[in-house]
């Protein structure tokens, strides 16, 4: 087995994968978990050449990349209209409000 | 009230606490990983797997690409299948809602109006190569079916005019003409040859370009109706 700069390419490539993965499941906000889900499937798709599948590394750019992003975008203005008037705005401010109650929960514990 | 802050709980992604069913999903998770770790482990190495089988067989297939080969040839049988997992999201899809129609009437910006333009021919370009590519190197009905289906949601958000008075019924029609195509020859084949998906000599190569052709018009439009989200206006009242 023989090291090379590609090496270090496919451990960053791994790493970044993996914190993405995370900080997309972990994410309060559906719109930024979707937007990191798209990139998520991008950096899939270069991982997929890297693993010398150009055909899933294809698909995986057009399907889950291309057209899963629209498709989450298209079902988060669905839930907005549904809930009229609430918008992305209204939830940042009760995330904070709710931030504002954890830290004094954390305080009374 | 009540429903109002479930509805808000549900769309807000947030788990803080740990409950029983996310401790169960965890060891789940868990196994999972312990379960893939031994069999990684107790893989010999270079494995030979299958690709000698494919390669020997690869002058029967019609086609040089070895994945098409299997796809299309030696396990058509999974992408028929595929094919009308497809078919039935859209048939689900349909069945719950009516497309939301925007009640803004805006007029397109030029702007838009010139990347659909620019666009639209290039991505239909696009597809086509590389479901004719498909035959030798990567690519194939789903890539660009994908990409058709891009082109599609590209007319879709720019919400033309004319994309609404398409009838219903062309799109039924486009929608099961591959899933058709494809279980046509399927039994094509099994009158002639005796076997489901067993193309004669000679017509392998031919056959599995039709069936990626049609359908990759069939997934295009799936896809790109699966972004409208329900069935057309004037698609059969409830």
């Amino acid at each position: 087995m023989t090291y090379s700069i590609l090496t270090l390419f496919d451990i960053i490539l791994v790493l970044t994968l993996l914190w993405l993965g995370w900080r997309l499941l972990g994410s309060e906000d559906i719109f930024k978990a979707v937007i990191l889900f798209i990139s998520f499937g991008l950096l899939m798709a270069l991982a997929w050449v890297r693993m010398r599948a150009p055909d899933v590394a294809l698909a995986e750019a057009a399907l889950g990349a291309g057209l899963t992003g629209p498709l989450f975008l298209a079902a988060l203005r669905r839930m907005n209209r549904t809930r009229k008037g609430e918008r992305r705005l209204d939830i940042d401010e009760h995330r904070e409000e709710d931030q504002g109650t954890d830290s004094k929960q954390t305080q009374a514990v | 009230m009540s429903t109002e802050k479930k509805i808000k709980g549900q769309t807000r992604n947030r788990h803080r606490r740990f409950d029983a069913y996310q401790l169960l999903f965890l060891c789940l998770v868990f196994c999972l990983i312990a379960l893939l770790g031994t069999i990684l482990c107790t893989i010999p190495e270079n494995f030979p797997g299958l690709a000698d089988t494919v390669a020997s067989l690869q002058e029967q297939s019609g086609v040089e690409s070895p994945v098409t080969a299997v796809l299309l040839n030696f396990r058509g049988y999974d992408t028929l299948l595929e094919v009308m997992v497809l078919l039935l999201a859209v048939i689900g899809v349909w069945s719950l809602t009516k497309a939301p129609v925007s009640n803004l009437k805006t007029d397109i910006s030029p702007v838009q109006m010139g990347v659909v333009r620019l666009l639209t021919p290039v991505l239909c370009l696009v597809a086509a190569y590389l479901v004719w590519q498909g035959s030798h190197l990567a690519g194939g009905a789903f890539q660009g079916g994908a990409i058709l289906g891009a082109a599609g949601v590209l007319l879709l958000v720019s919400e033309l005019d004319w994309l609404r008075a398409v009838p219903a019924f062309v799109l039924r029609i486009g929608l099961i003409l591959g899933p058709l195509v494809f279980v046509g020859i399927a039994l094509c084949c099994l009158f002639f040859t005796g076997e489901l998906l067993a193309y004669p000599k000679g017509t392998a190569g031919w056959l599995i370009l039709l069936i990626e052709t049609v359908c990759a018009l069939s997934i295009g439009l799936t896809l790109a109706l699966l972004f409208g989200g329900g069935r057309p206006e004037d698609d059969v009242p409830d």
